[in-house]
């Protein structure tokens, strides 16, 4: 559904600038496929390998990590299979219910969504290309502590 | 050509260990693929209107416009509106990143393109009403409430953490 609006953003954006300037149009659709060729191999090589850790770590596997641990550890072990594994979350979000119905914590699966969503190992390199070796690093350390922070509260005022 | 194995190599080796993987053990290497499959459509899906939009951003939007709504001394209004253009996004986190180098390119402030970052990766409003009909309304709310502080929190850590010399290092990463 928000797929099409963005389709229709972007469609709608194309016609009126081709409407108001053919040359500057070519111009932002050139730019469009450059930036996206500039990050189609690290692209590819993510996509591989998401599809070849989910194979090999199965939704089975992961519930039988954090489903039976609890607490800290269960929280931190959470948050790690969050910052390195990249889980689209249309996938995610099915996972994590179905982990909290096996049951896990709400503070582990705050930590597993929350890192999944801020913190981001495997994309690494294609964040280092914009902002550099340390801002890289800064964001991503202080996106898993605050993960951590954020699931231990979720911790305490769900439970 | 030369140029291009170079680029790709990391893809190459990858899809090297994947072959081998399936041929040693045929049940993961068909997994993964239709995995890798499946997330190579649901992906080619999203990212098409994000880098049309992307382009025609860097060619209609002019430094000056941009500078005056997000750059530095833009308030809280900057603020708003990078939290703004990141939650109405689509897709994942590192199709974020050429979005916010452009937003550099054209002088917005680091602080801003951080919370653009943070609310792309966590308070995008498709993701927020799965993450609700999954699990439950007072979870994604209290999280939300939570993350907002937290996006705030970690683009402040960010900027403060890096020198004067830092930042014009990074923006001249996105010349």
């Amino acid at each position: 559904m928000f797929t099409y609006i963005l389709y229709g953003l972007a469609g709608t954006g194309l016609a009126i600038s081709f409407f108001k300037d053919r040359a500057k149009t070519k111009a932002a659709l050139k730019k469009a496929w450059m930036s996206f060729e500039n990050i189609l191999p690290q692209f590819l090589s993510i996509l591989i390998i998401i599809g070849l850790s989910l194979s090999m770590l199965s939704p089975q596997t992961i519930t039988n990590i954090l489903g039976t641990s609890s607490g800290i550890w269960g929280m931190l072990a959470a948050s790690l299979i969050g910052s390195i594994t990249l889980i689209p979350g249309f996938v995610a979000f099915p996972l994590a219910a179905a982990l909290l119905k096996s049951g896990a914590g709400y503070m582990q699966i705050a930590a597993f969504v929350s890192t999944l969503m801020m913190v981001g190992i495997v994309t690494l390199p294609l964040e280092i290309k914009t902002f550099g070796k340390r801002a890289a690093a800064v964001r991503n350390i202080a996106a898993f502590i605050f993960s951590l922070c954020a699931a231990f509260v979720i911790g305490v005022v769900l439970s | 050509m030369k140029d291009i194995l170079k680029r790709y190599r990391l893809f190459l080796s990858l899809v090297a260990i994947n072959a081998s993987v399936g041929l040693a053990f045929p049940e993961i290497g068909l997994k993964s693929l239709s995995i890798t499959k499946n997330n190579l459509i649901e992906m080619m899906s999203v990212i098409p209107p994000i880098f049309i939009l992307l382009g025609l951003l860097d060619v209609w939007v002019d430094r000056a416009t941009m500078i005056k709504y997000t750059g530095k001394g833009s308030g809280l209004k900057g603020v708003l509106i990078a939290f703004l253009l990141g939650s109405a996004s689509a897709g994942p986190l590192y199709a974020a990143f050429p979005v916010a180098g452009v937003m550099l390119k054209k002088g917005s402030s680091l602080f801003n393109v951080f919370i653009f970052i943070g609310a792309w990766s966590t308070t995008k409003i498709p993701m927020l009403t799965f993450e609700a009909a999954n699990l439950g309304l007072s979870f994604t709310l209290t999280r939300l409430a939570l993350s907002i502080i937290g996006i705030v929190l970690i683009a402040f850590t960010t900027e403060k953490s890096l020198n004067k010399q830092q930042q014009a290092d990074i923006y001249e990463l996105n010349r």
